[in-house]
């Protein structure tokens, strides 16, 4: 196996997801078939290549001026929970 | 419903997006009659194909009859006026929800257009709805929706290709003339082909992605569906050009695609990648697609081999970097701003991960958890930073073989549509369906995806055709070429609800 099952569940940790006894084993099996497939990147020797991030003409920057934004009934529109013009949460600290 | 209403309704079905504005402005036909025909074909057939998740039948109204004011006024008609269009529910639309096939944005309605979709109702275009897709893109097959399975309208045994196989299915069964995806790793090209119609990907930066819900940044791109190339040009007329509001939007002038579609295909100078026509391939998609090869030799085009051969790294580099910026990217989706919140949770923590565990579906965790792992501490140059190189290569063949020739001819998919439930448990097979359409997200380039002919089975096989950055141009002109001597696009499928027996293939 390219993974093991306990590093599945320090990924899901990492990621904010939590699976059951079965998901996890699951993606142990699915993770590792991929991660497999994906080792053939090793026969290349990369040694002295340059990275893509991206395949863009570079960054157009515009000009940094003031417009009115989304305003508070918009932007709090899809909001599961709210109050006084705030995105309300369950408490933060447990 | 009576024959002769039927006829009429079908007639204003089948009618590309250039008849359609050409006849409103004639005063010939009306915007109205022509949403009216739509809605009632998507009444029909849908429920057979399940290509839509919404249909916005007040607001297409509102919007023909608007159109239909414009006219009658006398007010100039916007290059797209009148055209019935159906967007990925990928593509942010202001009212109107819009979900991205998962449950973690149920209920999302974004506050405003997407910056394509609002250039598309300036030129005239009307909306009538939404289309079914792999959740957040994700797949290739439409089957990761949460919401509904889409059917192949040529075998609703067959599913109609991913992720935007909801848009290819409408334009296949003449529910809407247009309809616009998005493309990550092939998500417009090779649903196009499995279904039967053109479809396109632009150059990285082309379009605006202002509003494109992200998956992986550096790789998506929307692009246009249509039944006829020369739609389909009309429509990236309408939808490309830089735009403020996306820093990756490239600020190179929009060219003329109109006339360079009329330009024949005399003169260009088109490479056959050997890595492309693999041991493995489908002997009918090998067939048909050198068959087009020959014709576009007939129609004056010189033809070589190419080689292109970091093709074999492009599956395992496209899913570490695919999936390194979903991690990133679907990290917004936490139950606190917008989306589905889990019910009880006792604080912040909890609430994250119950959130986005109750609301994300199998494929998403897969890549969420694929990406993550790729970029946690201690991989991230074995995978991350090692992919990145590849995609260096692989541009770098690309580089190679344009300083040669001026377009590249392929199949798109290795395979005619597959059956619902084939590959559904197998990622990895589900992954190789992308094998000749992610080259081109990691290096950035156009391609577009043209019927060719249909396999002994009936099901369509698609050619793509790959231009230099930039090169939409080029990349149409062929297809145009090629489309008026393949003659592809009056074979229909057979669809209920399609009364007239559909013309037999080569008509």
């Amino acid at each position: 196996m390219a993974i093991s099952l306990d590093e599945v569940r320090r990924i899901a940790r990492l990621a904010h997801l939590e699976f059951g006894p079965e998901e996890q084993e699951r993606f142990t099996r699915q993770l590792s078939a991929i991660l497999d497939h994906v080792r053939s990147l090793e026969r290349l020797d990369t040694q002295d290549v340059e990275p893509t991030a991206h395949a863009g003409t570079g960054a157009a920057l515009r000009e940094d001026r003031p417009v009115p934004p989304l305003d508070e009934e918009a932007a709090l529109g899809n909001a599961p929970e709210s109050e006084r013009g705030l995105f309300k949460v369950p408490r933060v600290l447990g | 419903m009576s024959g002769s209403g039927a006829a009429g309704a079908d007639d204003l079905t089948r009618l590309g997006a250039a008849a359609i504005r050409a006849r409103i402005a004639a005063g010939e036909i009306t915007a109205s009659a022509v949403v009216e025909a739509c809605l009632q074909r998507i009444a029909e057939v849908d429920e057979a194909i399940g290509a839509f998740v919404t249909v916005d039948g007040d607001g297409a109204r509102a919007a023909a009859a608007a159109i239909d004011a414009d006219r009658r006024a006398g007010r100039p008609l916007g290059p797209l006026a009148g055209v019935p269009v159906a967007l990925k529910d990928i593509l942010a639309t202001a009212h109107l929800p819009t979900r991205c096939g998962s449950r973690v944005l149920e209920p999302f309605v974004p506050p405003f257009d997407a910056t394509l979709v609002a250039r598309l109702r300036r030129a005239g275009a009307i909306v009538v709805g939404k289309t079914n897709m792999d959740e957040f893109a994700m797949g290739s097959s439409t089957e990761n929706s949460a919401y509904q399975l889409t059917r192949n309208p040529w075998d609703t045994a067959r599913v109609p290709g991913g992720s935007s196989g909801g848009s290819a299915a409408a334009v296949a069964a003449d529910e809407v003339p247009i309809a616009l995806g998005t493309d990550t790793g092939g998500s417009i090209r090779q649903p196009a082909a499995l279904c039967g119609v053109v479809g396109l990907k632009p150059t990285y930066g082309r379009v605006s992605r202002y509003g494109l819900v992200a998956f992986a940044s550096s790789l998506d791109q929307a692009g246009p569906f249509g039944n006829a190339v020369a739609d389909v040009a009309a429509v990236l007329q309408a939808i490309a050009g830089h735009d403020p509001l996306d820093s990756t939007s490239a600020p190179q002038p929009v060219p003329d695609y109109g006339a360079a579609i009329a330009r024949g295909a005399g003169g260009l100078r088109l490479g056959v990648p050997r890595e492309y026509f693999p041991g493995g391939l489908d002997g009918e998609v090998a067939a048909s697609v050198r068959s087009a090869i020959d014709v576009a030799r007939r129609l004056g085009a010189t033809v070589e081999e190419v080689s292109l051969p970091h093709t074999e790294y492009a599956i395992p580099t496209y899913y570490i970097l695919a999936t390194a910026e979903a991690s990133s990217n679907l990290a917004r989706y936490d139950g606190v701003r917008y989306g589905r919140r889990a019910a009880g949770a006792v604080d912040l923590a909890s609430l994250y991960v119950r959130s986005r565990s109750e609301g994300f579906g199998p494929e998403v965790k897969r890549r969420i958890m694929l990406g993550t792992y790729v970029l946690s501490s201690g991989y991230y140059d074995a995978y991350y930073l090692k992919g990145q190189k590849v995609r260096t290569l692989i541009r770098r063949d690309f580089d190679a073989a344009f300083a040669q020739v001026d377009l590249l001819v392929t199949p798109t998919s290795p395979t005619t549509a597959f059956r619902i439930g084939e590959k559904v448990d197998d990622p990895l097979a589900m992954y190789l369906s992308d094998i000749f359409t992610v080259t081109l997200n990691l290096a950035g380039l156009p391609g577009l995806s043209l019927p060719c002919g249909t396999s002994r089975a009936g099901l369509p096989i698609g050619l793509q055709i790959i231009g230099r950055p930039f090169a939409e141009d080029a990349v149409l002109r062929l297809a145009a070429a090629l489309e008026a001597e393949i003659g592809f696009a009056p074979r229909r499928p057979r669809l209920p609800g399609r009364t007239a027996a559909a013309p037999a293939a080569g008509h």
